[in-house]
């Protein structure tokens, strides 16, 4: 490996075992640990959606932890919104972007770790305070909000008169997310000012793989999305507990309870979180993206088609994310005009969409393709994101919207561009990247199984779900039993709730496979995949520093693979022109 | 260059010569002195100009609320602005003013010069934390309390959200002005504080007018 000539300071790991596993500076380590608490955040998020699917198919069935054994509506609603704010924010906020971006970002622009280190791990350790504080809602009295991940007010405001769960639950929910908004702040300075700082020599911005490009577009959104949400919870809060007037209106009944409020605006509530929750949905997809490019470009033995191209709409989708947050509130009143100018943002985020889309499908024209479970799960990606993405232009349109507001159709689309895609990518991510992260491979069968059964599974929960939107099932009901029309749709409940359980149990084969595979998987050589970036070109395990002190020298783009005139079909990027093998 | 004291790290910038400030000391590549191995200090320059930009988004999340809710609420009653905010905001633009006069003498490899203009700019930053107090009291007894009109609800709430990023601003202050630093060198050390510093001014000036012709 080619290094310039630096002062040597090779440092060394701390040798506690408080300081090297539990409060660590290191990336990796804090990247594996937002990765673990991904994990246990995911488990609890479809254990709780195995009870909504039990619950749903079959309102009677007995399930074990409620009262008497039966899902109340509030237990449903408590269930949804757990659900909802542990995948958003804790899955889907935090693997793709915390936990690989912090393990992978400083390799690939070959630094020894984040800027700020000990900023690093407190971002971590506030977003698990924050998680507990979340989980801690469950056991107070009343137990979890029944609100929702969006928590809208006047419902999330009120306090306890309207409803179990939206006392000190809601409360504690509230302060959950205020302190998630401030790690997510602090995580996002750290992102920005490591790429922007700590690229090694001969990296220019063009040069980046397409990885460091999601994760820094994706700082840049939660940097000014993040504040903007840590602004509404502190509204919210004053209005839960200093009986200020933000978001309740006057006049306002609830339980047959006069509130004393006056003036508040619920939509200032909606403006406010939208402003946040659009950008968001950004947040959880562009690293996945970035990711999705990156393992494509490897295992297509193909350099990513139009990578210009690439980093130019990933930016144009992040700029375009804050300006269609009204798409979310059609129903809400909107002077039309509004509706049309959102709309038409809205649509406008196809075309750069789009181009990704087509360049993935470039990438793989006429390539040679490995089917590893990584491509396999970066395929499904693709796939996923053209099915929710086409579903997407349907919402975007006010007159269509209206209808499938707040219906299944909704849940069929946002789940599978923004959860199972989101989803599909980290999965990828783990299978290429688990050889470098604990040195030996995961199990490729398993993962294929893992993969097919997913694959299917999902598209067997989701499709259905765009026919109930059309019926006009409503989402968030704990019980259709009760409306005649929707009672003939049991059957497709059924459907899907088996499509559930199987997807679910196939994720067992994923839990095996990872923890097996870190001790007793194939011993992993330093470049399995015969990668091209700067995370393959290091030793494995990876040094402390990441280059024991001596860092390289980029010479070409991140996915130089098949260059006409090479003996091999891929060229590092830290290898001198002078040192490429001819054939 | 993390344990050398104040006074070495002074002289040597007064050895470097030149009036110009040391504006990004430290950068990278040139192999100078950096807190850390591979870390230049430029970073921590980037690092505040990012968190700038994410405390401006919450501020204009509060701002943009505020408007808002005015225009929307049928029971929006002005309350009377703290007469001691004119003060205030006074003593704060004077504060940025002495933080660029220690800047000066810094640069001049004055220490006593520094020191002074440093100290008097915590302490206007104290005096200004003082007036909010004093600020509030006079909405309280005006008839304004936290939950009496969302118009005093807000001005609590942006008072208090500035007070507390000042007060920031003050701990980084005293944190300089106590010379034992860790991975940041003096220039740079002294550098974002004052950049932050004139930020929470800027800040204030902004709010202020929100407040007193938004009311």
């Amino acid at each position: 490996m080619s290094s310039h000539a630096s002062p040597v300071h090779h440092s060394e790991a701390p040798k506690g075992w408080l300081r090297h596993y539990i409060f660590s500076l290191d990336h990796k380590i804090i990247g594996t640990q937002y990765i673990l608490l991904g994990l246990s955040a995911v488990t609890i998020g479809v254990i709780l959606s195995v009870i909504m699917r039990i619950h749903l198919a079959w309102p009677n069935a007995h399930i074990w932890g409620f009262a008497n054994g039966v899902v109340s509506p509030e237990d449903y609603l408590r269930v949804i919104t757990m659900h909802g704010t542990l995948m958003v924010f804790f899955v889907l906020t935090t693997v793709p972007q915390s936990g690989f971006g912090n393990y992978f970002l400083p390799i690939q622009i070959g630094a020894p770790d984040m800027a700020f280190p000990t900023l690093n791990m407190m971002s971590f350790w506030l977003t698990f305070v924050s998680m507990l504080v979340l989980l801690s809602s469950a056991f107070v009295p009343g137990g979890s909000p029944i609100s929702g991940w969006t928590a809208y007010a006047p419902l999330s405001a009120v306090g306890v008169v309207a409803g179990p769960g939206q006392g000190l639950g809601q409360t504690l929910w509230v302060v959950s997310i205020a302190l998630f908004c401030g790690a997510s702040l602090m995580s996002a300075i750290n992102f920005l000012g490591t790429t922007i700082d700590l690229r090694t020599k001969g990296l220019s911005l063009m040069r980046m793989p397409l990885t460091v490009w999601g994760w820094f577009i994706t700082a840049c959104l939660a940097l000014l999305a993040f504040g903007v949400l840590l602004a509404a919870c502190i509204l919210l809060l004053l209005d839960r507990l200093a009986m200020t007037s933000f978001f309740i209106p006057g006049g306002e009944m609830v339980s047959g309870v006069l509130l004393k409020h006056a003036g508040g605006s619920p939509l200032l509530w909606q403006h406010l979180f939208w402003f946040f929750g659009h950008p968001e949905v950004y947040i959880a997809i562009l690293p996945a993206m970035g990711i999705i490019s990156h393992v494509l470009s490897t295992f297509s033995r193909k350099p990513v088609f139009g990578y210009k191209a690439m980093v130019y709409s990933l930016s144009a989708i992040g700029f375009l994310s804050f300006m269609v947050w009204g798409h979310h509130m059609f129903i809400s009143g909107m002077n039309p005009y509004s509706a049309l100018t959102f709309s038409i943002l809205t649509l406008v985020i196809g075309v750069p969409s789009a181009i990704k889309t087509f360049n993935w499908l470039g990438t793989l024209w006429g390539a040679r393709i490995q089917f590893t479970a990584a491509m396999l799960f970066a395929i499904g990606f693709v796939s996923l994101f053209v099915t929710g993405g086409l579903s997407g232009i349907f919402l975007a349109q006010p007159a269509l919207d209206l209808y499938l507001h707040d219906t299944y159709y909704v849940i069929g689309h946002f789940h599978l561009i923004m959860g199972v895609a989101a989803i599909f990518a980290m999965f990828a991510a783990t299978y290429y990247w688990f050889p470098k992260m604990f040195g030996h491979m995961m199990n490729e069968t398993l993962g294929k199984i893992h993969f097919w059964m997913t694959f299917v599974g999902v598209y067997c929960i989701f499709m259905p779900m765009h026919y109930l939107g059309y019926a006009g099932d409503p989402r968030r009901y704990a019980s259709t039993d009760a409306v005649h029309y929707l009672a003939r749709l049991q059957p497709v409940y059924v459907f899907i709730s088996v499509a559930a359980f199987v997807t679910a149990a196939a994720q067992l084969f994923f839990y095996f496979n990872f923890f097996w595979s870190i001790k007793h998987g194939k011993l992993a050589e330093r470049n399995p995949w015969r990668a091209t970036t700067l995370e393959w070109q290091v030793s494995t395990p990876v040094p402390h520093d990441n280059f024991g002190g001596h860092y390289p020298t980029v010479y070409r783009g991140p996915y130089e693979y098949s260059v006409p005139g090479a003996a091999e079909d891929f060229i590092p990027q830290d290898v001198a022109p002078e040192q490429v093998a001819k054939a | 260059m993390p344990h050398t004291s104040t006074t070495e790290e002074l002289e040597i910038i007064e050895a470097g010569g030149g009036g110009k400030p040391p504006s990004f000391a430290g950068g990278g590549d040139d192999g100078s002195p950096s807190g850390r191995s591979g870390i230049p200090q430029r970073v921590y320059v980037t690092g505040i100009a990012i968190g700038m930009a994410a405390i401006l988004m919450f501020f204009m999340a509060f701002a943009s609320a505020f408007i808002v809710r005015k225009g929307v609420g049928s029971d929006w009653q002005a309350f009377p602005m703290p007469r001691i905010l004119w003060l205030n905001t006074l003593i704060l633009l004077a504060s940025s003013l002495t933080i660029v006069r220690a800047r000066h003498f810094f640069t001049r490899g004055d220490r006593e010069g520094f020191r002074h203009w440093w100290m008097v700019t915590t302490i206007l930053g104290f005096l200004f934390l003082a007036g909010q107090v004093i600020a509030w009291r006079q909405m309280v007894i005006s008839g304004f309390y936290l939950a009496t009109n969302a118009s005093g609800s807000f001005f609590y709430v942006l008072t208090a959200a500035h007070g507390l990023h000042l007060l920031g601003g003050i701990v980084a202050l005293l944190y300089v002005g106590r010379g034992k630093l860790r991975r940041l060198t003096f220039a740079t050390a002294t550098e974002i504080t004052s950049v932050y510093w004139h930020f929470m001014d800027g800040l204030w000036v902004f709010l202020f007018l929100l407040l007193l012709l938004g009311r």
